[in-house]
């Protein structure tokens, strides 16, 4: 059975041809019913790397098949299987009815129910406009949308910026029942903490390159993840950072015990002890 | 869901169905949340809550029965109770006797604090 919704190869792109690279012979493949978190610094690329993906930019080298088929062709079988939440959008100054009545064609598993589903859970009806709305609730309507758009592939960036507490938990509810094993979903955030336990699978970009792509899984199973006091020694530690209580380590799993996984001290150490860590994973 | 800091993840969705069939909100024989509902209320990844699923089975809490769900195993409770004794015995007695000696408070004068403690 062939699991793999989304396979990226060699992918070079910069903005203009003296401007420096944004990805650099970047590859990295994405599986069914996985929930990816995209991680990078300001810069690195994570946009461009999804807008690449969506086939709104065309790489100046390699490619990206979604399903088989070549995205830059931007064939409706691919984009109505697809999309994209960006981080910053203009929606039409309509009601969310006539919004509905003018995009859901484009999509063949459009759910209306699903639509209705998710903006009672944020606390929305269908009845809103959609040139009347804040920022947030903007985010949230739109987000709605994508999500009754049913399409195998979600991608967000940034997709819990500018919601209120109790959204970015409806937000966790809304994607956790969401999910199958025939959608895949890819964040990309900076706000790890708003997300990290529905991770099933990490990214972490940086520098054009992807320095890390593990399942949750497998990063638990060779790094044990602990919250030390003061006095504890660190020397085994892969990497240290100075908490509350202590210290926040990464050690190697020696004794195959089961850690929470913590995003926040992976994505420093992964910047900051890229080949120790990676040698964890024999990369 | 609140989740502590080092705990996995799975292991404390797994606690918390645990107490719940203490609480007597899933009783013997009655069948527990599914796997999306479970992760939709604690805000997880449903692969996570398949794992806590997969250990309880294990521990023979809970069962599958195909195509219906998972329900509490006859004695789900019982064995509850003595998983728990069991990791108290283990992981949490030594830490307290650990404080006890540090502290220098004699196992007498525990004893009829958890005396008093039982009659209140």
């Amino acid at each position: 059975m062939n699991t793999k919704m989304i396979d990226v190869a060699g992918l070079s792109f910069s903005y203009g041809r003296k401007k420096s690279k944004v990805l650099d012979n970047f590859s990295m493949s994405l599986e069914k019913g996985s929930v990816y978190g995209l991680l990078g610094k300001n810069g690195t690329g994570k946009s461009t790397l999804l807008y690449l993906m969506a086939g709104l930019l065309r790489p100046q080298a390699g490619r990206v098949l979604y399903k088989g088929a070549d995205i830059t062709k931007r064939s409706p079988s691919s984009l109505q299987d697809m999309f994209l939440v960006p981080e910053e959008f203009a929606l039409p100054n309509v009601s969310l009815k006539q919004y509905v009545k003018l995009n859901a064609p484009f999509y063949p598993h459009f759910s209306h129910e699903l639509l209705n589903a998710c903006l009672r859970d944020f606390d929305m009806n269908e009845d809103i406009h959609l040139g009347e709305l804040s920022m947030g609730q903007k985010k949230k309507a739109f987000m709605c949308f994508a999500l009754a758009t049913n399409t195998s592939l979600l991608m967000m960036d940034e997709p819990s910026n500018g919601l209120d507490i109790p959204s970015k938990s409806q937000f966790r509810k809304v994607i956790a029942s969401g999910m199958t094993d025939e959608k895949s979903v890819i964040i990309s955030t900076h706000q790890v903490r708003d997300i990290d336990s529905l991770l099933d699978h990490v990214l972490i970009m940086d520098g054009t390159q992807l320095l890390l792509n593990q399942s949750v899984a497998s990063i638990c199973e060779r790094l044990y993840f602990a919250e030390q006091g003061m006095n504890e020694p660190t020397h085994d530690a892969l990497y240290v950072q100075p908490s509350l209580q202590g210290n926040s380590v990464i050690l190697p799993n020696t004794y195959h015990e089961d850690s929470k996984l913590n995003l926040e001290v992976l994505f420093n150490a992964t910047l900051a002890e890229r080949v120790k860590i990676q040698q964890m994973f024999n990369l | 869901m609140k989740f502590k800091e080092s705990k996995s993840i799975y292991l404390q969705i797994a606690d918390r169905i645990c107490d719940e069939i203490l609480q007597g909100q899933y009783r013997e024989g009655e069948r527990i949340p599914s796997v999306r509902e479970y992760a939709t209320t604690v805000e997880v990844n449903a692969n996570t809550v398949v794992r806590s699923f997969d250990y309880l089975q294990t521990q023979e809490i809970i069962y599958n029965k195909r195509g219906l769900g998972y329900f509490v195993s006859q004695g789900g409770r019982e064995r509850i109770l003595e998983l728990r004794k069991e990791v108290f015995l283990r992981d949490e007695l030594p830490e307290f006797f650990r404080q006890l000696k540090n502290l220098g408070i004699s196992i007498k004068e525990v004893e009829t604090m958890y005396q008093n403690y039982l009659k209140e």
